[in-house]
């Protein structure tokens, strides 16, 4: 058996678990372990300019292709930087694994030079986290890290390294476990075939059926029986922000997505149906309004993963626990098997009333012959790049426009930060995902508030040649509290206008890439267009959108999910 | 209502500060916590009473299962069940009160476990309203100190919280 010092199995370990990248920063409680990185050559470590890039690059990733991202940093200051990063991956449940360097354990408790207790400043976002206390254990707490973050319902695992379990002088006899047994971790691997029975029951009798889903179906990597069985039913589906792409949103079946900012026939669907079929998603309070409220209407039938996001808000008829692909697989066949089929006229009247709301509004707004208004350069974004382009958001309005207006009809393209709403989110995961998609356009949508939040990183983006397309959508403020203020406070804009904004071309240039301004209608297909043939090229594109634009549709605060205000001056 | 919730934990570093965590980030309530290792070194038993609705009580066993580090729980108020507390009182005893005190410790059942001329250091064990009636019963005025275990508990019969 070879005998490795602990930073060398750590390398290894992450060798053996066929990890390609690691995003981070060195610093002195990191320092073995990038000697370590510094000796081999299958794991690139890329290096960003903060660390809490590092972990939406890992983020990105992970959204991306469904595997677990993985972050490197020293201890103190660069583990408690990646915190807003973790809290992030932690509320979308993304499968991450975080490397901390910390002190030795000598030193732990005595207020050492950049000391932090991480295991103990992580614990309320991670899934879970590791503490190293013998170098010998470090390939088995490695494979435990990837194995909890990526199965079950995933999310990020922090492992804290005293110094001195990486240091070069101890060596250790290596070998990567090949499984990982944990008596107290043991998550459901199909769901309850009762259970199963009575819903798909409920969906064979059910006369205005609609299907809510969410991340989870993304995560569990379920689109297609998800889809299949959609259409083998044929009923009306919508999604959440997070399950945006988990089916395609071009289909006639499909009602856009739900909530504060969803579309009114999805609304109104939900809130006039007699019968849901959650998969993957958890009555967050964005998506429910007024949980008292809530589809009067209703029985609801609930799949999930994790035991506790059931009846959490909303109280549920059946609850299904189990991996979203083999519980819709299940269902699948007894849907196929079973000689009842729903209702047709009731199906049909539904429907009917559905394409009515739909007409109703429809997602429309209103243009300007002069003014560009940011709803159009989402559009005009998604028919150039055919609907197929991997795009991150940054948090505000131009969020919610992106994935308004731009239809994806693939999972894992839609790549925005959903739970946690962190600015500064887009850039980096933009640039975790190019990394590995090279051929593949990546377009990062952003405000001017947003994307100063960790603009540093186009520093790191010139250093590994990551062409992402940065598409600020800049109304010269921080365009949703400003709309809130708009709506709530009588225009009062506290702090929500942005003085002295940067030359964005300018600052472009400096760190090496390209800018282009847009700021006159006319110009914005032609721009976009020559923007989109520098392939090679980062391009930030700073692009003057109407200032006074709102959001919508959106919730009437407190309501039922059927208040919305359908524009500045339309209540429903 | 007030439940007991009786939890095997893995002994390790951490795990319970995790579970006590758990309660203030879900602004869940404690109301006593007792841990100590099992026969099985490598396990803890934790007992833990708080109070909620059932909604709330049902959040907090899926959530405290959630934790890796649980390995498995019952709410011992579903079902019949022994719950003990162990409290040590100080009172001040001179006097005629040091016959009063002795009456009443005799009938609460506890012992008397520590002597001075003017103090008697008392044990006591029962249930919880059993501790709170005797601390009724001798007054506050003449209490020097109160120290309480918190709950530990046990399902009644051949039910049993093990791997």
């Amino acid at each position: 058996m070879e005998l490795l010092s602990g930073a060398d199995m750590l390398i290894r370990s992450l060798q053996d678990e066929g990890i390609e990248h690691v995003y981070g920063y060195p610093g002195g409680a990191a320092l073995h372990i990038y000697d370590a990185l510094f000796r081999q050559d299958k794991v690139k470590h890329i290096l960003v300019r903060h660390e809490q890039a590092a972990v939406h690059m890992a983020d990105g990733y992970a959204r991306a292709t469904g595997k677990p991202g993985t972050v490197l940093v020293t201890s103190g200051p660069g583990a408690t930087n990646t915190i807003t990063g973790i809290a992030t991956a932690f509320m979308d449940s993304i499968p991450m694994v975080v490397l901390c360097g910390q002190v030795a354990s000598t030193l732990i408790g005595e207020d050492a030079f950049q000391e932090t207790d991480m295991i103990g400043v992580s614990r309320p976002v991670v899934k879970h986290n590791l503490s190293v206390r013998h170098p010998e254990e470090i390939p088995e707490i490695i494979r435990k890290a990837y194995y909890i973050a990526s199965t079950g319902r995933p999310g990020p695992v922090v492992v804290d390294i005293p110094k001195d379990m990486t240091a070069p002088n101890e060596r250790f006899e290596y070998s990567y476990p090949k499984k990982v047994k944990l008596r107290s971790y043991n998550p459901a691997v199909r769901g309850h075939a009762g259970q199963i029975k009575k819903a798909v029951d409920m969906l064979m009798a059910a006369k205005r059926p609609v299907i809510y889903a969410g991340g989870g179906v993304i995560l569990g990597k379920a689109s297609d029986q998800l889809t299949e069985l959609t259409r083998k039913l044929g009923f009306p589906i919508t999604n959440t922000l997070m399950g945006i792409g988990c089916y395609p949103a071009t289909d006639k079946q499909h009602l856009g997505w739900l909530g504060m900012h969803g579309t009114y026939e999805a609304n109104m669907a939900m809130h006039h149906s007699d019968l849901i079929l959650c998969v993957g998603a958890r009555f967050d309070d964005r998506v429910t309004n007024a949980t008292e409220k809530f589809c009067p209407g209703a029985r609801i039938i609930h799949i999930d993963i994790d035991p506790a996001s059931i009846s959490k808000t909303i109280d549920v008829d059946v609850p299904i626990v189990g991996p979203v692909d083999a519980v819709l697989k299940e269902m699948l066949s007894l849907v196929k098997e079973s000689k009842e089929k729903p209702e047709a006229d009731a199906l049909a009247a539904w429907w009917k009333q559905i394409d009515e709301w739909r007409a109703f509004h429809g997602m429309r707004y209103e243009t300007s012959p002069d003014v560009i208004k940011p709803q159009e350069v989402v559009e005009m974004l998604w028919k150039l790049t055919n609907g197929d382009a991997f795009v991150t958001t940054d948090v505000g309005q131009h969020q919610m426009f992106t994935a308004q207006y731009y239809k994806f009809d693939k999972p894992n393209r839609w790549i925005n930060s959903g739970g946690l709403g962190t600015m500064g989110f887009g850039l980096p995961a933009a640039m975790g995902i190019k990394l590995t998609h090279p051929d593949d356009e990546v377009l990062c949508f952003t405000g001017e508030g947003s994307i100063q939040m960790n603009i540093q990183e186009l520093s790191t983006c010139k250093q590994y040649d990551l062409p992402v397309k940065i598409i600020n959508l800049n109304n010269q403020a921080l365009g949703m509290v400003k709309q809130w203020q708009d709506m709530n406070y009588e225009s009062r804009h506290s702090q929500s206008y942005m003085e002295s904004l940067p030359d964005f071309i300018k600052l472009a240039e400096a760190y090496g890439h390209v800018g282009v301004r847009i700021d006159r209608k006319e110009d914005l297909e032609p721009k976009l267009k020559e923007v989109l043939a520098m392939k090679d090229k980062l391009v930030f594109v700073d692009i003057y959108v109407d200032r006074f634009e709102h959001v919508y549709p959106m919730q009437v605060a407190r309501g039922s999910m059927k208040d919305m205000w359908l524009s500045k001056t339309e209540r429903v | 209502m007030r439940r007991i919730i009786s939890v095997l934990l893995e002994n390790e570093p951490g795990a319970l500060s995790r579970v006590v965590g758990l309660f203030s980030q879900r602004n869940y309530n404690i109301e006593t916590l007792t841990v100590a290792p099992t026969e099985d070194p490598t396990l803890s038993r934790l007992t833990v009473t708080t109070s909620g609705s059932d909604k709330v009580i049902e959040q907090i066993t899926k959530q405290l299962n959630k934790l890796i580090e649980v390995v498995k729980l019952v709410d011992l108020t579903e079902g019949a069940h022994i719950e003990r507390e162990m409290m040590l009182v100080k009172l001040k005893a001179t006097g005629s009160q040091r016959a009063e005190i002795k009456r009443t410790v005799d009938i609460f059942r506890g012992q008397i476990v520590d002597v001075t001329s003017s103090v008697y250091t008392v044990q006591l064990a029962g249930d919880s309203s059993k501790l709170d009636g005797f601390i009724q019963a001798v007054g506050t005025s003449g209490i020097l100190e109160v120290v309480r275990t918190g709950v530990s508990g046990i399902a009644r019969g051949e039910k049993v919280l093990s791997l």
